[in-house]
Parts: C-alpha cells; structure tokens; sequence
C-alpha cells in the first residue's frame, strides 16, 4: 500500500517572480496632506485657472514696483489727457484703436489731440493723461497689499484668539466669546468706518481697520475646532509628557487647523479687496494722489457717460480679481474637505 | 424660554452700552471740527458755538449726558443741520431705507430660491453650471459697480427706469436690484447645497416612490426642508443690504440712511455718525435675537435654551 512519492529538487519548478501578487503592497504611493489636497484641487479647473490668473495678477502688480512708482503716477500730461485705448497692431478694432466714440461716431482721439504717431496708451489715460494702464497696475498692487496685510493680522488675531480661547475654556472662554459677540453686532463696515472716521484715511489706517473688523469669524471657527481637539489623545499625550501650551499650540493644534485657516483666508482676502475697493469708491479710503482699484473706479465713474473705458478697465481687474479668489476658495474648501464635495 | 430671552435681551442692551460708548469715544478721537470756517471765527464765536452744542464740557459730562438722552430715544443734535434733532433726521430717512433694504431682501431671496432649486434638481448638468456661474459672478462683483452699470446701460441707454431720485415704485427697481444681488448670489449657493443633500435623503425617496408628481416631491418635500436652514441668513443678509446701502443711496440719489451716515461722515456731523451707528448695531441685534427665535420656531429639535448652535 505504501507508495513513496519519489520527488527530488529537480520535480518542482520556481515559479517566475512577476506572477506573484504581493498583497502587502500599497498600490499607489503614500501621499502627504498637501500632496492629497493638491491632487483634488488640481481635478477643478476653475480653482487652477484662478490660481494661475492669481499669480500672475501678483507677478505683474508687485513686478512693476521698479518701472511704475509715485513719481511716474502723479506727474501729468494735459496734452494727452483722456485719450482711449490704442494697442499697436490692434488697428482693425473699435476701442482699440485709439478711435472714440462722439456723437454716435468714431473719431480717432489722438489724431484729434496731435498726439505723437509712436505715442501710445494700451488702456487710454485718465483726465490728467496719466496712463490708464500703469494707474490701474499700481492700484491693483495696492489693492492686494491691503488685503494681504490686512489677511495676515486677521490671521494672526484671529487664530491666536480662537486658540486661547477654545484651550483655556470655562470662564475665559466665556468673557472672550461675550467680547466676539459684542464686535461681530455691529456691521463690519460700521467699524470700518468709525476706525477711518478715527484715524486719519489713507493706507495704514484702512489695513488696520479691516484687519480689527474683520477677525471674529475666523476666531469662532478655531475656537470651534480647538474645542474638540484639545480632547484628542495626542494632545493629552503632550500634556502628559509636561510641555507647554504654547508648543502645543504651535505644534499639535496649528498644524491640524490649517484647512480651516486656509480656507478661511481666501474667502477674507476677497471681502478686504471689496472693502478696500468700497471705501476709496465712496471717498473715505484711499485719496488721491495715491491709487488704487476704489480710486480709480471713483475717478472713471464720474467720466462714465463720455469716457466709459475709464471705469471698464478697473472694474474688470476687480471682478477678475474677486471672482478668482472666490474660486479658488471654493476649490481650496472642496480639496480639503472631499465630503463636501459634489 | 422666558429666561432665556431674558438673558439674550440684557446681553443685547450690553453690546449696545459698549457700542455706544466705544463709538463715543471714537467719536471723540476724530481729527477735524464740525464747523466748516472755523478758521474765520473768532474765539468768542467758537466759544458759544461749543456751548450751544454742549461741547464746552468734560468729556465724561458730555458723555454721561450722551447716554441719559439715549434711553430716552434723544440721539442729540446734527451739527450738518442746524438744531435738527437727529432722531428725527433719522425718523425722516429710515423709512426709504427700509423699503429698499426688504424690497432687496425679498427680490434675493425669492430669485435665489429659484436659481438654486434649479441648479440642484438639474444636478451637474448646465442649468446646474450656469447657475454656479452665476451665483460666483454675483458674489464677486461689487454691488457698486453693478449699480454704476444699471444705471447707465438700463437707465439712460434704454430709458427703462428713472436715473435716480426717490418717488413712485419705479424709482425702487434699479437700486433692488443692486442691493439685491448680493444675497441672491449667497442664497443660491446656499440653497443649493443643502438642496442636493436634501434630494438625497430617504424621505424624498419614499416621496418619489408614492409616486408623486415631481413638482410635488419638490415643491412639499424637498424644498421645504432645504428652507429651513436659510434662516440663519437673515443676520448676514441684513448686514449686507446696511452696507450696501450707504453706496447704492448715493448712487441713486435717495434719501435713506446710508446716504446720510456718508455725509455725516464727510462733514464730521458726531451725532449723526453715533446715531446712525447705533441704529444699525440695534437693527442687527434685533434681527440675530429674532433669527434664533424663528429658527427655534420652524425647527423643533433646536432648543433655545440649550447650547446656542
């Protein structure tokens, strides 16, 4: 009955490596929470091209600081005062050809006005004939500035606060969200505008007042969050261990706020560029000699009927300047939290 | 109930002492004087003049006496307008603002609805999209610029509406509009998503399979539910539509507040600014308290004395 299977080495066969899956291989790379997040904002193509459009409106507005200053600004041209766009080799199109519209005609307004053949303005100039182009250029630069400066303080204000007062809890936590309510009753643009009232107007006065006005909801959110991650195991953990809560802070709890700083901010900095763009428009923010996108909305409003060009051009790179921020943090919002993604 | 109310109402006279006082205080910060050729007066001139006003008091004088007029709804006197008292500056004005500021409300929201309920039942589609478009385009262009645009393309191009001025309904369309769109834009993209969320749920299901019409799934199941959480828009809306109206009365010319808290700033008018600062704090007061009272109303399962949501 006993049969003895005879089998020597030589009876089995290695099978060949490749055919063998691995199942404790991870098929796709491990990625990091940025590389997550920047993979799913990538998929939304409104939020990359308003990321492209944003950086490129920086480039060229923090890129002219050495061609375009306040003396180019503010010294004017009388003798080519008004004149509408020309963009060389654009020839064939109305409104781009240096030709106006007067009494349902085109007429080409640098001829009129002797301009020099070579001479011309891309965007047109303004009453003083201040080119139209470099005013709006510069405005946009001081424009994000504010917003930028004024996101930044927010950031640092609101954050801090939102930490302290969520970690601290209890009677604090109390005193410090009675002081946010107290802020957040009167409308921003009311503070805004008390500030402005208060100081003197002008750049320094409009940064600091958004940046005051403007921090309260971002304080809530981190609060919010603070409050349920302080009861996390690995913040225990650094308690535990003795090290201090500013650490803490710094360490444990910003890192696991970012989303909801970053979101936070691009939906800020769009509300500062409207606010600062309000302001100048109704005459209490930025003034002349200095520009910005307010200012030049104000000067070409007036102008509207005759000179519609003078008021187009700015509210464009506003509206683009909005809407892509507004994109962007749409697209930022969805990247970091797929759940509410649809 | 009772006792929360109570305790929300003294927290809202709180944020009004401290509002006021702050502003007080700003107000007195502010550079500048409110006379106009105050360098041609002599000192004998402004001596009288500060007394007329009561500024020749101690700061904490005209402070206390600031506050003692207030509870009893004198806000003190314009210096823009001489000896007008600025409650019945206000009591003249307010009345345009608030038909403009509801007109507005309402032309956003009932749009905004019904953008945002079309974009959602017609899901990732191009209804979906457009309204997307939209809702981002209104968001992001500034409701003066709109109002600049109205004007002259609707107003003196066309010839549909007066320019500006305040008088018969037609006067009330354009600047709506402007002020309108803001909370549309925010209304539709509200809606919207909680609408999708909603058109998901089992019950909407269960709806469809009674087989209701679709109207009916959506007009009686969908849409009522996705309404509910809208209310707590009512304190953001109201501080947009007090914002935009200190542009949009001046660019239409009409006699509403924010026209006048403009001028007021302009020419340094304390009283004004204080008065018109303490209406809007007030106004928002008042709209969050009731917010959290209508909401505890519609939807039972939020409890006003629990935790604040």
């Amino acid at each position: 009955m006993e049969e003895k299977l005879q089998l020597s080495p030589d009876s089995f066969e290695a099978l060949p490596k490749a055919n063998t899956a691995d199942n404790e291989k991870i098929a796709a790379p491990s990625l990091t929470f940025a590389q997550d997040v920047w993979m799913r904002l990538k998929k939304n193509k409104g939020a990359v091209i308003s990321l492209f459009v944003i950086i490129i409106m920086m480039v060229i507005a923090f890129g002219s600081t050495p061609f375009i200053n306040n003396d180019t600004l503010v010294k004017s041209q009388p003798q080519y005062a008004n004149l509408p766009a020309k963009i060389p080799g654009l020839d064939a199109i109305n409104g781009f050809n240096g030709k106006i519209k007067q009494g349902g005609v085109w007429v080409d307004a640098y001829a009129q006005n002797n301009v020099p053949k070579d001479k011309a303005f891309w965007l047109g100039t303004d009453y003083l004939g201040r080119s139209l182009a470099q005013r709006i250029i510069y405005g946009t630069k001081i424009s994000l500035i504010v917003a930028l400066v004024a996101t930044f303080f927010d950031l640092t204000i609101g954050v801090t606060y939102g930490i302290i007062s969520g970690w601290k809890g209890g009677k604090v936590d109390n005193v410090m969200q009675r002081i946010i309510e107290v802020i957040s009753s009167v409308p921003n643009l009311v503070i805004v505008v008390l500030m402005l009232v208060a100081l003197s107007p002008g750049m320094k006065s409009i940064i600091l007042a958004i940046a005051i006005s403007s921090w309260t909801t971002m304080a809530r959110m981190i609060r919010a969050e603070t409050l349920s991650l302080k009861t996390q195991e690995y913040v225990l953990a650094a308690r535990t261990l003795g090290e201090s809560p500013a650490k803490i802070a710094w360490k444990h709890l910003v890192p696991n706020l970012s989303s909801i700083i970053i979101i936070q901010t691009m939906y800020t900095i769009p509300s500062a560029i409207f606010f600062e763009a309000f302001l100048s428009f109704i005459g209490i923010g930025i003034s002349a000699p200095e520009t910005s996108l307010g200012v030049l909305l104000n000067e070409g409003q007036k102008n509207f009927q005759f000179l519609p060009y003078q008021m187009w051009y700015p509210a464009i790179v506003l509206c683009i300047l909005m809407i892509a921020f507004n994109l962007l943090g749409d697209g930022l919002r969805d990247a970091f939290d797929p759940k509410t993604r649809r | 109930m009772k006792k929360y109310l109570l305790k929300r109402v003294g927290y809202m006279a709180l944020t009004l002492f401290l509002v006021a006082t702050i502003t007080f205080f700003l107000m007195k910060m502010m550079p500048g004087s409110p006379y106009a050729n105050e360098a041609k007066m002599s000192a004998t001139q402004i001596k009288i003049m500060n007394e007329q006003y009561g500024l020749d008091k101690p700061v904490w004088q005209q402070y206390l006496i600031y506050l003692f007029g207030m509870l009893h709804g004198d806000l003190g006197t314009s210096f823009q307008y001489s000896n007008q008292p600025v409650s019945a500056l206000i009591g003249n004005r307010i009345g345009a603002s608030m038909q403009l500021g509801l007109q507005a409300m309402i032309f956003g929201v009932f749009f905004g609805i019904i953008i945002g309920a079309i974009a959602a039942i017609k899901h990732n589609t191009w209804a979906d999209t457009g309204a997307t478009v939209l809702a981002i385009i209104g968001k992001s262009v500034p409701n003066f610029v709109l109002a600049i645009l109205l004007q002259y393309y609707i107003g003196l191009k066309l010839g549909w509406f007066p320019l500006a001025g305040w008088g018969d309904f037609s006067h009330t369309i354009m600047p709506t509009i402007a002020l309108g769109v803001g909370p549309l834009a925010e209304t539709a993209r509200f809606i919207r998503t909680s609408m999708v969320e909603v058109l998901s749920s089992d019950y909407i299901e269960l709806a469809k399979s009674k087989g209701l019409s679709r109207f009916e799934v959506v007009y009686h199941h969908a849409l009522r539910n996705s309404l509910i959480p809208l209310v707590t828009l009512l304190g953001p809306y109201t501080v947009s539509l007090m914002t935009g109206s200190m542009v949009i009365e001046n660019i239409f010319n009409i006699p509403g507040i924010g026209e006048q808290f403009v001028k007021s700033i302009m020419t340094n008018d304390y009283p004004t600014i204080m008065g018109v600062t303490m209406l809007f704090s007030a106004g928002l007061v008042v709209v969050i308290l009731i917010t959290d009272i209508i909401y505890s109303i519609i939807d039972p399962r939020i409890r006003l004395e629990g935790k604040k949501g």
